[in-house]
């Protein structure tokens, strides 16, 4: 920056409502606005209204009735609240580390310089491709107890059938194992992650005599941190508004085994039409995914290597 | 410089040398040791797929043998005929056509601009929404749809596919906006300094210059917004009632809940068929364009970055 140029920049300052600068600056207003505008209808609006009807009792038919904190008192005495919180914290940190490793195993066998490598990276990742609805309806059929897939399986072996979906102690682990089939998001992402650690760090390691599994333990891993991170943080995020599986496969039963949080929100909010108990649950949603992802980062500082952040 | 080089070399060889004559053996073994690790989790990979299609194609009260048929004898295709006809799935299956396409529309175009004002052109407050733009993606999606049904009950949409598809022509959604962005950071800023100079406007810019370079990005935004529209069924689930504008994923829903309901056991070569049916266009979607989808997949974990 020299001189003649701080001089050609006053006079441009004067002309902010016409000068070139303004025009600029309403053609990035008007490029972004689609989002803002979008932001402000679909998105702020009713964040903001979500958060003073849930002060309120509200059914839709009649106009919202102020009753103060009486919907998060009532919250926070429901049984069911607790119920549903505790059965999505089961589902979410069982199946969330589970899908990391197996994400994370799939990718390393597939992270290898082989022929047809990459016709068994599309066989990998086609469950993943399925709709969500067409694979629930068909684990449905696979759980079945008379003549599912699971059940003759388990009948080769030996093993006695297992009411699958109708019993509360094997339903959450059937929902954990058909979560299994879907985490080709998060293989892609550790292949993509695995690409990126450099050879030379390998080889190096080799040379100094280090085995296959020491490599992978004390070079691999640490590299990938920050991969296994983002994984952690968008599965937790993602399984905690599990809802889909058991609004088709359960309906929140057996004795509410599969009653998640969002279910129970959903049965408020659209099957007893409690709109303000539904938007104080939804906010508490909010406010349990906010802490959490918090509590990660916090955390992450202890385990996650970044490349050139001075550690 | 010279000499380091030459110390390196000699530690390569002599650790080449200590690999020793089992080396080829080992090498072979590790091999062999994926190809099997490959296969067992390609094949555990392959069986939710194999089964939709296997049931699919078997005659009706087959699917309740036990043990079940692995390979349909003789094979049913009728049942898609019967599906496609009877259930009135083909309805359903234009009602999904349609609103996808005109989401996903809306979801190119505006994400395309709102992605070209945040890479391309400088304006006060830029980060600052960028960053709010980026937040927004952890929000989970019920705590909106709430009030969202409030907002779309006053203004009489419910029960009409405009809840579907109007939010969606309002950027199309953050990632989305931000996986364009990365791709148009990474075209030079000389291509509109130029164009700039030669007096064309920002709109000539984004539309004549920048937008054509965008092909790949835009190409991975069109299928996650095609899949993601395809697939969903929470808020079609809320703002649609009626048979009128029915979804696929609905329809398959309430095929499954409307058969357990009258006949205690649904027809599951029926509804498999269905599912299949469902796929299809995914399927093609998925092998036309595989690059796309592992691209931008891969793209999304570098947000984490």
């Amino acid at each position: 920056m020299t001189a003649a140029n701080v001089q050609q920049a006053r006079p441009r300052r004067r002309l902010w409502f016409g000068g070139a600068r303004a025009t600029r600056y309403a053609w990035g207003y008007f490029f972004i606005s689609p989002w803002v505008l979008g932001f402000l209808i679909f998105t702020a609006y009713p964040m903001i209204y979500s958060a003073v009807i849930s002060f309120t009792q509200f059914d839709l038919l009649t106009p919202p009735k102020f009753i103060g904190a009486a919907n998060f008192n009532r919250m926070v005495h429901d049984k069911l609240f607790y119920i549903s919180l505790g059965n999505t914290a089961y589902y979410t940190f069982i199946s969330v580390p589970l899908q990391i490793v197996l994400a994370l195993a799939m990718a390393l066998v597939l992270n290898q310089k082989l022929r047809g490598i990459n016709t068994f990276r599309t066989i990998f990742y086609l469950p993943t491709v399925t709709p969500t609805v067409a694979s629930v309806i068909l684990f449905v059929y696979m759980f079945n107890l008379d003549f599912g897939f699971f059940n003759w399986l388990l009948s080769l072996v030996g093993i006695p059938a297992v009411y699958w979906l109708g019993d509360p102690v094997w339903v959450k682990p059937a929902f954990i194992i058909m979560s299994l089939w879907t985490v080709g998001p998060q293989m892609v992402i550790f292949l993509a992650g695995l690409q990126s650690v450099p050879e030379t760090l390998i080889e190096a390691a080799a040379i100094d005599g280090a085995g296959l599994l020491r490599r992978f333990w004390h070079v691999t891993v640490p590299m990938i941190t920050p991969v296994i991170f983002f994984n952690l943080v968008i599965g937790i995020i993602g399984s905690f508004q599990v809802f889909t599986v058991a609004f088709i496969a359960t309906a929140g039963g057996p004795v509410n085994a599969t009653l998640f949080y969002v279910l129970w929100l959903y049965q408020h909010a659209f099957e007893f039409f409690k709109m303000g108990y539904a938007a104080t649950v939804a906010w508490v949603l909010l406010a349990i995914i906010m802490i959490f992802t918090l509590l990660q980062f916090l955390i992450a500082r202890k385990w996650v290597y970044y490349e050139g952040a001075g550690n | 410089m010279d000499s380091a080089m030459t110390a390196d070399t000699r530690v390569v060889a002599s650790s080449v040398r200590r690999r020793g004559r089992y080396y080829h053996l080992r090498r072979f073994s590790f091999i062999s040791l994926n190809y099997l690790m490959l296969t067992i989790i390609g094949l555990i990979s392959s069986i939710p797929l194999f089964w939709m299609i296997s049931t699919s194609l078997k005659e009706s009260g087959k699917e309740f043998r036990f043990p079940p048929e692995l390979i349909p004898y003789p094979v049913a295709w009728n049942n898609y005929i019967d599906v496609w006809g009877d259930t009135g799935i083909h309805q359903f299956f234009l009602n999904s056509v349609f609103i996808t396409v005109l989401a996903t529309i809306g979801t190119i175009i505006t994400s395309s601009m709102v992605a070209f004002g945040f890479a391309r052109i400088n304006f006060p407050g830029r980060g600052p929404l960028f960053v709010l733009m980026l937040s927004t993606m952890m929000l989970p999606g019920i705590v909106t749809l709430v009030p969202q049904f409030v907002l779309f009950r006053y203004m009489k949409w419910i029960d009409t596919p405009l809840p579907l598809i109007v939010p969606f022509w309002f950027g199309g959604g953050a990632f989305f906006i931000f996986l364009v962005r990365q791709f148009m950071l990474q075209l030079p800023k000389e291509l509109d300094e130029a164009a700039l100079a030669d007096g064309a406007s920002y709109l000539r810019i984004y539309w004549n210059i920048i937008l054509p370079l965008t092909g790949p990005a835009l190409a991975t935004v069109a299928i996650f917004s095609v899949q993601s529209h395809w697939n969903e069924f929470i808020s079609p689930l809320i703002f649609l009632n009626s048979e009128t504008w029915r979804t696929l994923a609905l329809a398959l829903r309430s095929f499954l809940v409307d058969a357990s309901d009258f006949a205690a056991i649904p027809p599951w070569n029926q509804l498999m068929a269905s599912g299949v049916i469902m796929l299809v266009p995914i399927l093609v979607l998925f092998f036309a364009a595989q690059r796309y989808f592992i691209r931008g997949i891969a793209l999304s974990g570098l947000t984490g970055r």
